[in-house]
Parts: C-alpha cells; sequence; structure tokens
C-alpha cells in the first residue's frame, strides 16, 4: 500500500512539472493562468492523497480551502481581463 | 471497497498525467482549456472519491471536496474562455468555424 501511494504520488509530481513548464513558457497571460487553475487542481488530490498516507484529518480541510481560493482568483482575473484592453 | 479505492485512484492519476501532457502539446489556447479542465476535473474527482473509499470514515467530506471541484472547474474556465475570446487571443490555425465572432458569427 505504501509502496502504491509512493507511486501515484510521484506520478502526479511529474504531471505538475509538466504543468509549470506551460505556466513558464505560455505565451500570453491566460494560458498561464490555466496552467495555475490546473496546477490547484492537481494539488488538491495529491493534498487528499498525502491526507491519506499520514492518516491526518486536517489536511481535508486544508484541500477544501485550497480549491475554494484558487476557484475565487480564477474567476477575478478573468473578471480583470474582461474589463481591460489587449496589450 | 478496498479494490474500489484503489482503481479509482489509478484512474484519476492517469488522468491527471494526460491532461497535463494535453496542456503540454495543444497548439492553441481554447484547444488547452478543454483538455486541462475535462480531464483535470475527472482526475481529482475520482482520486479525491477514491481516498474515500480506502478510508470509509473520511467518505462524507470527501464527496463534499469532490463535488465543489466538479461544480467549480466548468465555471472558471467557461469564465476564463470568454474572456480570452474578449480580449482577443487568436484562435489556432485549423480552426474552421468560430460562432462567438463578431464578424462571422450570429451571436453578439
Amino acid at each position: 500500500m505504501t509502496i502504491l501511494i509512493w507511486i501515484w504520488s510521484i506520478i502526479l509530481s511529474i504531471s505538475i512539472i509538466l504543468v509549470l513548464y506551460r505556466c513558464i513558457k505560455g505565451p500570453s497571460l491566460p494560458d498561464r493562468v490555466i496552467a495555475l487553475d490546473m496546477f490547484t487542481t492537481i494539488t488538491t488530490g495529491l493534498l487528499v492523497l498525502i491526507a491519506h498516507f499520514l492518516n491526518n484529518y486536517i489536511l481535508l480541510d486544508v484541500s477544501l480551502v485550497y480549491s475554494l481560493l484558487a476557484f475565487i482568483s480564477v474567476i477575478a482575473i478573468a473578471r480583470y481581463l474582461e474589463s481591460s484592453k489587449r496589450g | 471497497m478496498f479494490i474500489i479505492g484503489i482503481i479509482l485512484i489509478t484512474i484519476g492519476v492517469i488522468f491527471s498525467t494526460l491532461g497535463a501532457l494535453g496542456l503540454v502539446r495543444m497548439p492553441d489556447l481554447y484547444n488547452r482549456l478543454q483538455t486541462s479542465t475535462k480531464a483535470t476535473t475527472l482526475g481529482a474527482f475520482s482520486t479525491i472519491i477514491g481516498v474515500g473509499f480506502l478510508n470509509p470514515a473520511w467518505l462524507i467530506k470527501t464527496i463534499v471536496i469532490a463535488t465543489f471541484i466538479l461544480l467549480t472547474a466548468p465555471i472558471s474556465s467557461h469564465n476564463l474562455a470568454r474572456a480570452s475570446h474578449k480580449w482577443g487571443i487568436p484562435l489556432s490555425d485549423k480552426t474552421s468555424v468560430d460562432k462567438y465572432d463578431s464578424k462571422t458569427g450570429k451571436e453578439e
């Protein structure tokens, strides 16, 4: 069971590295916002896995608040983009 | 319960990795948005529900977190797509129709 959790965590970390590549290289601002949104969603799943691995109930609350903050930040950036000009 | 949890987490991890690969490989902003949102929603949803199956005392709380992700990911991606289209991000060369455009499309 521990080996399975290690394998899942390593695969999720590799996908987080791929997402960070797009976040650094992305040609425009919304690409980076998409990459950050996906980064937070994958990290939420990884947090729940770590909560099961450490048998720690508090990390579930942490992951819930983390996904809520990510949602609010993406909505705020989208509103800001909609009301401004490109340039 | 144990086997179901392991299968669900494996599906979720595979879908998250495929979504990250699509985010790197796709040519256009809108293709990237579609790939990342679909894959990541199923991936995170399945991973979190799978942890709930592995540890049945946490099942209700994991269902709450997974439902929150399932409800908010399409809203944020829809808002971001509309804002970036209005902001003037160009589409890919292979796109054949753009119904949201003000010149060629009917809407707006």
